[in-house]
């Protein structure tokens, strides 16, 4: 079943006069509980195209449906992690997680109540009190994806989560969010700039071309799950990344040359 | 190869090494805390205190020896006696309440009506970029100038002095209130939105809350502004307080009970700016909404 669908939509801004494209006619069809991945080139509209889905920006034509009903414009239909963990840094970690409900008018007593277990099972145990300040970056990357996953919409966008971190806890939190996505059966939507990231976790990837960013390519990954280490080394998972790899150098060409 | 083989069985001595190190460390651990930092301040606070004794012992000692002429410079002991004086036979007392009680009404009203003022930018750039020029120029104003105009406005008593208070703290706490809205991080409010947040949830999770620091550092330059509007006020024209004192203690020569005054007045201050200290340590740590 079709979750989340969008339709034609583009994203022009103005600047200094000019008028540019950040997003051209994109069309994409995400499936229900999928693990959906983005790549592409910097700067080439994935943010924004985020920030239509999420309700934040308007885009200039098309439309966003979800479960077909259409949510331009509508924040808070989708959960959303944006490219910074932008963790209140005078909340206690607790405090944070739980900022979704509080929005939603439930009670902070309640709130903490049903918060509390989601910290402790998720690699957050002893942390609940600490500040933002006394976290390690990936720590910090849990306590946001948690609060992302605590205002609980069907639908879940992440900025390239990871981003920010080492190769080693990258690993980690990997595995992690595919526990996660296992145990609460999202549909993730996630950009990346790491091809191996993107088919380590993905059922799906659509690669964007260089500004103004478009589909250029959608693939389907066929790696069984569960995943782990040897998924790396699969035959089907360095076909596709030696794909990936020349598409995008593509695109990252162009954007060199531009 | 062969010298790889030599780093790598270097490498493990030093490793060895290494925990035989921290193995006889163990026995003298030091763990850090606060019992160094606490003797410090306990050192600062008597080095304070001695000092403030030895500046009075000096000016008593200078004064007595005539190195200081007492009648201009006074001397404590004549001080403490000329105060006593005036609190059992005078009204020092009084006025000390009243001008303290106009100061304070002031500052925290000005605090208050700055602060509203400066955070209810956020709700609308157009109103905000129409009034900021406003209130710079206005706080370019010398404002102790019209105190002669305020007092003829709302009479000789307390009110006066009070909104001479309110005008000194009032922008300056504006001006702090606007700076903080301003440097709100975007990022936070949009990530707020994402979450459903209304415009009002946005206001008092994520404005109000960073911008406190900024309110909260104007609150000690507020409190001296205030005391001196006050003054200034009662300078002006007064039936009361510590201001009207000095005047008068001033115009019969009285320079003892001039010094009375001052003194009162610089007791008063400090005492004002614990209190602001405290009352900024207490905002810092309460702004978990
Ligand atoms: N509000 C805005 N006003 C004007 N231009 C914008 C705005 N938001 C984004 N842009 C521009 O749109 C383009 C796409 O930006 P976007 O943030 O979506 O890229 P991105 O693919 O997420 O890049 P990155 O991988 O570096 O995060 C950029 O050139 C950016 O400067
Ligand atoms: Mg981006």
């Amino acid at each position: 079943m079709i979750k989340l669908e969008v339709k034609n939509s583009s994203k022009y801004f103005e600047k200094n006069n000019n008028v540019f494209c950040a997003l051209k006619s994109t069309d994409m069809a995400i499936t229900e509980g999928k693990f959906v991945s983005i790549i592409g080139p910097s700067g080439c509209g994935k943010s924004t195209l985020f920030n239509i889905i999420a309700g934040l920006l308007k885009p200039s034509t098309g439309q966003v449906l979800l479960d077909g009903k259409n949510i331009i414009g509508e924040s808070g239909r989708v959960g959303y992690m944006l490219q910074k963990d932008l963790l209140l840094p005078w909340r206690s970690i607790l405090d944070n997680v739980i900022l979704g409900l509080e929005i939603r008018g439930t009670s902070k007593k309640e709130a903490r109540k049903r918060a509390l277990p989601m910290l402790k099972k998720y690699g957050l145990n002893g942390f609940e009190n600490h500040f933002p300040s006394e976290l390690s970056g990936g720590m910090k990357q849990r306590a946001a994806l948690l609060r992302t996953l605590l205002y609980d919409q069907d639908v879940i966008l992440l900025d390239e989560p990871f981003g920010a971190l080492d190769a080693q806890t990258r690993l980690l939190m990997q595995s992690w969010l595919l526990k996660i996505w296992g145990d609460f059966k999202k549909t993730i939507l996630f950009v990346t700039h790491d091809i191996d990231e993107a088919i380590y976790l993905s059922d799906e990837i659509y690669i964007f071309s260089h500004r103004p960013g478009c589909i250029k390519d959608h693939v389907t990954v066929n790696l069984s799950r569960p995943r782990n280490e040897a998924t790396f080394t699969d035959s089907l998972f360095l076909n596709l990344k030696q794909k990936l790899l020349a598409s995008l150098a593509e695109e990252q060409e162009q954007t060199m040359r531009s | 190869m062969e010298g790889n083989t030599e780093k790598i069985i270097l490498s493990q001595s030093t490793f060895s090494s290494q925990v035989e190190d921290e193995k006889s460390e163990k026995e003298k651990i030091v763990v850090e805390d606060e019992s160094h930092a606490v003797r410090v301040r306990k050192i600062i606070i008597a080095g304070q205190i001695i000092a403030g004794i030895m500046i009075i012992v000096l000016w008593e000692g200078l004064s007595r020896i005539g190195w200081l002429d007492s009648y201009y410079w006074s001397r404590p002991s004549i001080i403490v006696r000329t105060g006593w004086m005036a609190v059992s036979t005078g009204t020092l007392l009084e006025d000390t309440f009243y001008t303290a009680g106009a100061t304070i009404i002031g500052f925290i009203l000005g605090t208050l009506a700055g602060s509203m003022i400066g955070l209810s930018f956020w709700w609308s750039t157009i109103y905000a970029r129409i009034t900021e020029p406003y209130l710079v120029a206005f706080n370019a104003v010398p404002k102790l100038a019209l105190a002669p105009v305020l007092v003829i406005m709302f009479g000789i008593g307390f009110e006066s002095k009070a909104i001479l208070a309110f005008l000194m703290t009032v922008i300056v706490a504006a001006l702090a209130a606007c700076s903080g809205v301003n440097s709100v991080d975007r990022d936070l409010e949009k990530m707020l939105f994402s979450l459903g947040a209304k415009k009002r949830h946005v206001f008092t999770k994520v404005v109000i809350p960073s911008a406190i620091p900024w309110m909260v550092s104007s609150l000690k330059i507020n409190i001296a502004l205030a005391l001196a509007g006050t003054i200034v006020g009662e300078f002006i024209s007064s039936r009361q307080g510590i201001g009207r004192m000095i005047l008068y203690a001033g115009q019969i020569m009285d320079l003892n009970l001039v010094w009375v005054g001052v003194v009162v007045l610089s007791v008063l201050s400090i005492v004002m700016y614990l209190g602001t200290l405290w009352l900024e340590k207490w905002l810092l740590k309460n702004r978990k909404y």
